[in-house]
């Protein structure tokens, strides 16, 4: 069961690579060398190299201002720091150009380029570093700080010596998630016009039918997105054991004395450009809509297709996902290890690739199921299926093995320790996962490009062919209906890191308190 | 209660004749061998303590009971009836035997009245349910608060309710897996008490695994002490303190000193470092003398010693004692100890036990008091 439901979630790389090598390695090679390939390959790096930089200085910095020191307001800008997380890059990327169009002075100069590219990705893609990372630092445990104090470190060699090792983990893979983010954007980098594998794969299918030259980027695409897991891994294993002891006092905050202001001027300003420029640019383009008069069927039947696909997608998820994540919590091992890891192998796939790879699946192995919603719910399965194993697995853990033993022992049957126990404590946390998969897909940009049956809209696509032709006031109510979908995902994620202030994150009456060594998942759940 | 370590004697003689019997019951994980050859019996409404260092094989043979485990050789029965034979195994919830898991696991999503109705008869009339609910929340002295969840318990609440939870349904075994470890010492003293005058009030026949020798010598009717998968004595607490079968017992059981003797087959006057003791119980292979700290008397005249340490519990201290050769012993004196670094004389009072020695084991840490 388990394997087959990795199966699915691999499917779209191992066809990608049975098509690579149907070709030959000799013909890839001729593809591949080329100065335009070059080209792309050194914007890509180039770009995520600077995004990630700017997201780990903006992202570890802001987490140590907010859980540290005696920054002023530190709590609203806790939360409000995270809510970037809530704008899909190409909404982001529509608000911002958008914006600049309306008060450039000179027509011509367009908001777009590699600055514009790097400034809008920077500025939706921090919080992957600064929520796991707050995250941890509210968790370290402050006895050790405090231990390195009395033995004489000073606060500066506290954070780099003891505080900012442990958070390492942390660190690292938030800048893991933002570089893989900026690799598999598609969305943001179109829309600002600057030629990135994404684009060029999209590009040469969608525009040029050139098949083999779609594959062919493709393939290196992955190479690309591998290299970076690869590479991430290897920091990793250096540093693996960290104390998870349960902190039951919060760490004292430093006093920044003066500079404090200056710690929420610098905070407030993220927040304002990140939050600011869409908000000011929906406001001026729906009130420009509504006065125009909109279609509101169209609407309407672009929710309807948003809605299907994405229920479908996140059923589909979670079926494929409960043996997986079963499997892992219950019979953690090897092959359960493999079998996860692989899962999120594909997450890390770009939305393009899968989608690419399907439509070659589609055409050539599975007609039937070519251009109907079905394939597009796979391909939201393929990317989305860690989301949903991550939260199978950690509703498994509110129905811990001793519960069921407890009730056998009592006479009940299996099947009724099921129904009873096993369900009643996993369901909440299994619909949970639905949910959030479901919203996720209802955002999702490439794939749904490439896959959708034809006739088919749904919010995501309507705002790309809307921006796509400069009708700003045609796309705003789908980038603000599409950002209200999103700020439900991001504020889960942001509740269960726990930097919310305590009785706006509390535990349910009535229901399974957490054990306290459990460390929250802080994998953040909005995909690219 | 009739104790044998000969397998094959026991499966003649009882079966069918006690309320849990486990026979010959051998399993292994990989090549650990966590239970070889166990045999134990337990009569209707007796209360067993398995006590043993961790690792001993106690969990395995809780798990095992439970039918949480398969057992590879031998034979479990409860109530005359076969749970467990090589290749047979009944699922755990068609053996009737209820367990109260170190954690407490009540059920998070159910309210404490719940918990305890959970093993009840799904059939049974709901008057009948609600009464036997509250008889055994009274029994475990938390009436009244069926109405709360789990997590509004304290820690100490929340495993009266496992208990009860376990002893609703009357099953014909009641498994108790260190119940007690998570909680405070204060608490624990009180719980043990507790949980023993409902299982006794129940009229419950009941297994308990610890490794805490006080809980087992004042909980249990009757003791096992089990080490590497083995049970090397099973007999009322008072005779596995008094008279441990080998050296092992006598110093994982109670603090012990034990001093080598040539030949203490035979009863009467032996020669050790302490003087000449009575030597009482000497079997064959009996290889030394157990001295407990209580018989170690502290006075003026004596066997010369200094007082090296004092462990001072409130009612009563542990004193270690340096004899001129080197040779260490302990002597419990009352709450006016001697302090360290003085010179006293000691003697040995009462009869001391001969023990074979077998193989020593690594001497248990002294118990607090509690």
């Amino acid at each position: 069961m388990a394997l087959a439901a990795t199966a699915v979630a691999l499917l779209p790389l191992g066809y990608l690579l049975l098509r690579t090598a149907e070709g030959g390695l000799p013909t890839w090679w001729e593809t591949v060398a080329t100065e335009r390939v070059a080209r792309l390959t050194a914007t890509s790096l180039l770009l995520a190299l600077v995004v990630t930089l700017a997201c780990l200085v903006i992202g570890v910095g802001s987490a140590w201002l907010v859980t540290r020191s005696n920054t002023p307001g530190r709590a609203p800008l806790a939360v409000l720091l995270a809510l970037p997380l809530a704008v899909p890059s190409y909404v982001a990327a529509f608000t911002w150009v958008s914006v600049s169009d309306l008060w450039s002075a000179d027509p011509g100069a367009r908001f777009e380029g590699f600055g514009a590219a790097a400034l809008v990705l920077t500025l939706y893609t921090y919080p992957y570093v600064y929520l796991p990372v707050a995250a941890a630092l509210a968790r370290v445990d402050p006895s050790q700080e405090e231990v390195a104090r009395s033995l004489g470190c000073g606060p500066w060699r506290t954070l780099t010596t003891v505080t900012l090792p442990q958070v390492r983990p942390a660190i690292a893979g938030g800048g893991l998630l933002a570089a893989l983010y900026v690799l598999a954007d598609f969305g943001a980098v179109s829309i600002l016009r600057l030629d990135t594998f994404t684009r060029a794969i999209f590009t040469a299918l969608s525009s040029g039918f050139n098949r083999s030259m779609a594959l062919t980027l493709a393939t290196v695409l992955v190479l690309l997105t591998l290299a970076i897991l690869w590479g991430e891994g290897r920091t990793r294993r250096a540093g693996a054991r960290f104390s998870t002891a349960t902190v039951s006092r919060p760490a004292p905050a430093l006093d920044l004395g003066p500079w404090r202001l200056v710690g929420t001027g610098t905070l407030a300003l993220v927040v304002l450009t990140a939050l600011g420029v869409p908000a000011l640019s929906l406001a001026r383009w729906i009130a420009a809509g509504s006065s125009a008069g909109q279609a509101w069927d169209r609407i309407g039947g672009a929710a309807w297709g948003s809605l299907s696909a994405s229920l479908l997608g996140a059923l589909l998820t979670v079926a494929l996902a409960l043996p997986v994540g079963l499997l892992a919590a219950r019979h953690p091992g090897r092959l359960s290890a493999l079998l996860e890891r692989a899962a999120y192998l594909a997450h890390a796939l770009p939305g393009v690739v899968v989608g690419l790879s399907l439509v070659f699946f589609g055409v050539t192995v599975a007609l039937p199921l070519y251009q109907t919603t079905w394939l597009l719910a796979l391909a939201y399965a393929s990317l989305f299926l860690p989301l949903a194993v991550a939260a199978v697995a950690s509703a498994a853990a509110q129905a811990p093995p001793s519960l069921e033993e407890a009730a056998q022992s009592l006479g009940t049957s299996p099947a009724r320790v099921f129904t009873r126990v096993t369900l009643p404590l996993t369901l909440p946390g299994i619909g949970a996962g639905a949910a959030l998969v479901f919203l996720t897909a209802m955002k999702e940009l490439p794939a749904t490009l490439l896959l959708r049956p034809t006739g088919m809209e749904t919010l995501a696509t309507r705002l790309w062919s809307a921006t796509g032709i400069g009708r700003y006031a045609e796309a705003a109510p789908y980038a603000l209906l599409l950002v209200a979908l999103a700020a439900i995902p991001t504020w889960v994620v942001v509740r269960r890191t726990g930097i919310v202030p305590a009785g706006a994150a509390g535990p349910l009456p009535g229901r399974a308190v957490p054990h306290p060594a459990d460390p929250a998942p802080v994998e953040p759940v909005v995909s690219p | 209660m009739p104790v044998t370590t000969d397998a094959s004697r026991a499966s003649r003689t009882s079966v069918g004749t006690h309320a849990v019997e486990v026979i010959g019951v051998g399993k292994s994980f990989g090549p650990v061998r966590a239970l070889d050859h166990v045999d134990l019996h337990l009569d209707d409404g007796e209360f067993l303590a398995v006590l043993g260092p961790s690792g001993c094989g106690k969990t395995t043979l809780l798990r095992c009971l439970a039918g949480f485990e398969r057992i590879d050789e031998g034979r479990l029965a409860v109530h005359g009836r076969a749970v467990a034979l090589p290749g047979i195994h009944l699922p755990p919830h068609r053996r009737q035997v209820a367990v109260v898991p170190q954690e407490g696991a009540l059920f998070p999503h159910l309210s404490v009245a719940d918990n305890v109705g959970f093993g009840l008869p799904r059939r049974s009339p709901r008057a009948q349910r609600s009464r036997r609910v509250d008889e055994c929340l009274e029994l475990v002295g938390l009436a009244g608060l069926g109405q709360r969840m789990p997590h509004e318990l304290s820690g100490g609440q929340q495993q009266r309710v496992a208990l009860a939870r376990a002893l609703a349904p009357r099953p014909p075994l009641v498994l108790l897996d260190e119940p007690f470890s998570a909680l405070d010492a204060s608490l624990r003293v009180e719980l043990r008490r507790d949980v023993r005058d409902a299982l006794h009030a129940d009229g419950a026949t009941a297994i308990l695994v610890t490794h805490d020798q006080g809980e087992a010598l004042s909980m249990a009717d009757q003791v096992a002490v089990m080490r590497e998968g083995r049970v090397h004595q099973v007999a009322a607490p008072e005779e596995v303190y008094a008279a441990p079968v080998d050296a092992w017992v006598a110093s994982f059981v109670g603090e012990a000193d034990l001093f080598p003797v040539p030949d203490a087959s035979a009863d009467g006057l032996v020669d050790t470092p302490l003087g000449r003791v009575e030597v009482t119980g000497g079997v064959d292979d009996a290889t030394h003398v157990l001295v407990r700290p209580e018989q170690v008397v502290l006075g003026a005249d004596g066997i010369p010693a200094q007082v090296r340490t004092v462990d001072f519990h409130g009612h009563d201290a542990l004193v270690t004692l340096a004899l001129d050769d080197g040779t260490l012993v302990h002597s419990r004196s009352g709450a006016h100890p001697p302090v360290v670094g003085a010179r006293v004389g000691l003697r040995v009072q009462g009869a001391c036990r001969a023990v074979p020695g077998g193989r020593p084991g690594p001497a248990p840490a002294p118990t607090p008091a509690r």
